[in-house]
């Protein structure tokens, strides 16, 4: 036997094993920095005013991000209220119906692309749509623009999950004399319940922390408002605004709401997982 | 296998019907009722199926339309043009264009072999009860909102950037013929080059997970026979596994490249903003996403018309990515069907 091949080969596989591991081991420590800095500047900007009081005018003192806070929770809301229902109906379409038409299967391909389009490009639809035709931003066009790219999410989570209901449930459904629809309502959907949730649970996630297509359609407001249809205050926006400032309290504020949403993106993550392996595990 | 199990269901539902429809009337209109409601059932989850199609053309259509003056003056060779003087209203896409492309090449180069390294290791030589953990780590590292990463980029990762990586690039590879001009100029830590880092920290656990999702993929057996004469993990991976989902690795890769080109808050934060092409990758330059979140507020009709084709060229560019991506991976995971 060839000792040198055979010492060439070991040497080769620990260099390559190695070098996984530190690949491994870079990928975690940049997410634990990235959390380190973010707690770090994040909690110093925690305060109660952070939370009752609405962005400060440029050069004055103090201030908080109710305002936006408040203006993001209801565009986030609104296109999750929009989003599930449209989502989960054609997801339904493409898991129950959609395995031998044409149609489904150009549909699952498009929404593939849409969950990876560039969110900035649905920002410039809606603002051609929506902004340009009525010639104001608003926190409705805000909206429409989240649950754009809230749809593509619930779709092929809903999707995944009610393939994964096993055929039997729907068998036994169909020899009871179940109609279709009752069938998919009553049994599918249901078994694939927590799946479901997982992937509205994801949407939010993702649209939570979305700040291009805001900036073309709900743009910013200084002011504390719940009137959807002029410009709206969002966390996004502002903290893009705010990083960007020559302002201290201004870049502090950006500090805070940047761990906030971050915050709110990791937990609506992690649940979701907890919600899926739930439904693995059950 | 659903499809034709349902299939015979209604089959043998159509055929009970004709027999016992004869005999009871108010059955046949049971039967009847369900099979209208399945039919609108049917029709209304396709149609909102269609939404996606539907608003995919209508961004198409829509943007083509606001970007028409523009399209109509510039023709084609909008692609090409280096000018971009708001004031004559002198546009084109290329100082966008090069930015956009350079950043995201940096990235995929950073990402493809560390996410390699990452896809490999959750795979193969990971310890089953870390496997989770770790996979889930990655996983949140894609779910940081892009925001944060321009915030990371511009606050921490820039001035350590300039202070210390910059001028050790520049001693070294700067000091290289024929590629030494590129990491020339001044360090002040923002630039293409600091885009195209954060970036690759971006896309990384999406490139990663969907190598590792195709890694998984290869069958067993495979893996145990090349292991059984006695290869070591290297060259398992190396010879059996990447062979083997080759398609589905460059599609991962491409994935990951589509995101990167259409990436806009992470970007703007650390590219500089600045409206012109280098041979230095440390000078500030500008992306088609960043120009239109910095220039969209100021921009009147034209200009408008510019950015509005400047978004029509990206999502074109990343379609495009995006498609062959997708194809590649299908192809990958229609293999697996076949042959196990």
């Amino acid at each position: 036997m060839d000792k040198n091949l055979y010492r060439r080969r070991l040497l080769t596989n620990r260099i390559g094993i190695a070098l996984s591991m530190m690949a491994m081991v870079l990928g975690l420590f940049v997410l634990l920095w990235i959390l380190f800095v973010l707690f770090k500047n994040g909690f110093q900007a925690l305060d109660w005013n952070l939370f009752f009081k609405s962005t400060p005018a440029p050069g004055s003192e103090g201030g908080g991000l109710a305002n936006a806070i408040v203006g993001s929770l209801m565009m986030v809301g609104f296109a999750t209220l929009v989003s599930t229902p449209i989502g989960i109906l054609a997801g339904i379409y493409l898991a129950e119906f959609g395995d031998t038409s044409k149609t489904a299967e150009i549909t699952r391909f498009m929404t593939d692309i849409m969950l990876s389009a560039p969110s900035i490009v649905l920002g410039l639809f809606v603002y051609a749509i929506l902004v340009a035709q009525v010639k104001h931003f608003s926190g409705w066009a805000g909206t429409l623009a989240l649950a754009l790219i809230a749809i593509p999410v619930v779709l092929r989570t809903t999707e995944n999950m009610l393939r994964l209901v096993p055929g039997s449930l729907r068998e036994a459904a169909f020899a009871l004399g179940a109609p279709r629809w009752k069938v998919t309502t009553q049994v599918t959907l249901r078994a694939a319940k927590s799946g479901v949730v997982t992937g509205v649970l994801l949407a939010l996630a993702r649209i939570s922390g979305e700040t291009a297509p805001l900036l073309f359609t709900a743009l910013n407001n200084q002011f504390f408002t719940l009137n959807m249809n002029g410009p709206m205050s969002n966390l996004p926006v502002v903290i893009f605004q705010f990083a960007m400032s020559p302002y201290d309290n201004w870049v502090r504020l950006a500090w805070g709401g940047a761990l906030l949403i971050t915050l709110t993106v990791l937990v609506l993550n992690i649940l979701a997982r907890v919600f899926f392996r739930e439904k693995v595990s059950a | 296998m659903n499809t034709s199990v349902v299939e015979n269901a209604t089959a043998s539902g159509s055929a009970s019907e004709t027999d016992s429809g004869m005999r009871d009337l108010r059955l046949l209109r049971i039967i009847r009722k369900q099979r209208i409601q399945d039919f609108i059932f049917h029709k209304i989850t396709l149609s909102f199926s269609l939404i996606v199609l539907v608003s995919l053309v209508g961004i198409l259509i829509s943007l083509a339309i606001v970007a028409w003056p523009a399209l109509h003056k510039f023709g084609v060779g909008f692609i090409w043009r280096v000018e971009w003087d708001i004031i004559n209203e002198e546009f084109g896409a290329a100082i966008a264009i090069f930015g956009t492309l350079s950043s995201a090449t940096i990235a995929i180069l950073i990402a493809m072999p560390l996410s390699f390294g990452i896809a490999l290791f959750l795979t193969e030589t990971c310890p089953a009860w870390l496997r989770r953990p770790l996979g889930t780590a990655i996983e949140l590292l894609a779910a940081v909102p892009s925001i944060i990463y321009g915030m990371f980029g511009l606050f921490v990762f820039a001035p350590l950037f300039a202070e210390y990586g910059q001028p050790a690039l520049q001693s070294t590879l700067g000091q290289m013929p024929l590629i030494g001009p590129m990491f020339g100029g001044a360090t002040n830590g923002i630039g293409i080059l600091a885009a195209g880092l954060i970036l690759a920290f971006m896309i990384l656990p999406f490139i990663a997970a969907v190598m590792r999702d195709v890694f998984e993929i290869v069958p067993p057996i495979l893996r145990e026979s090349a292991y059984g004469i006695g290869c070591t993990t290297w060259e398992v991976v190396r010879h059996i596994v990447l062979p083997y989902t080759q398609q589905g690795v460059i599609g991962g890769v491409m994935l990951g490249l589509g995101r990167a080109l259409g990436e806009t808050m992470a970007v703007t934060f650390v590219i500089g903003n600045s409206q012109r092409i280098s041979a230095s990758l440390f000078s500030p330059g500008t992306s088609i996403a960043s120009t239109l979140a910095n220039e969209f507020g100021e921009a009147d009709d034209f200009h408008l018309a510019t950015l509005f084709a400047l978004g029509l060229l990206l999502f074109v560019i990343t379609f495009v990515v995006l498609a062959c991506a997708k194809i590649l991976i299908i192809r990958t995971e229609r293999a697996k069907g076949l042959k196990t």
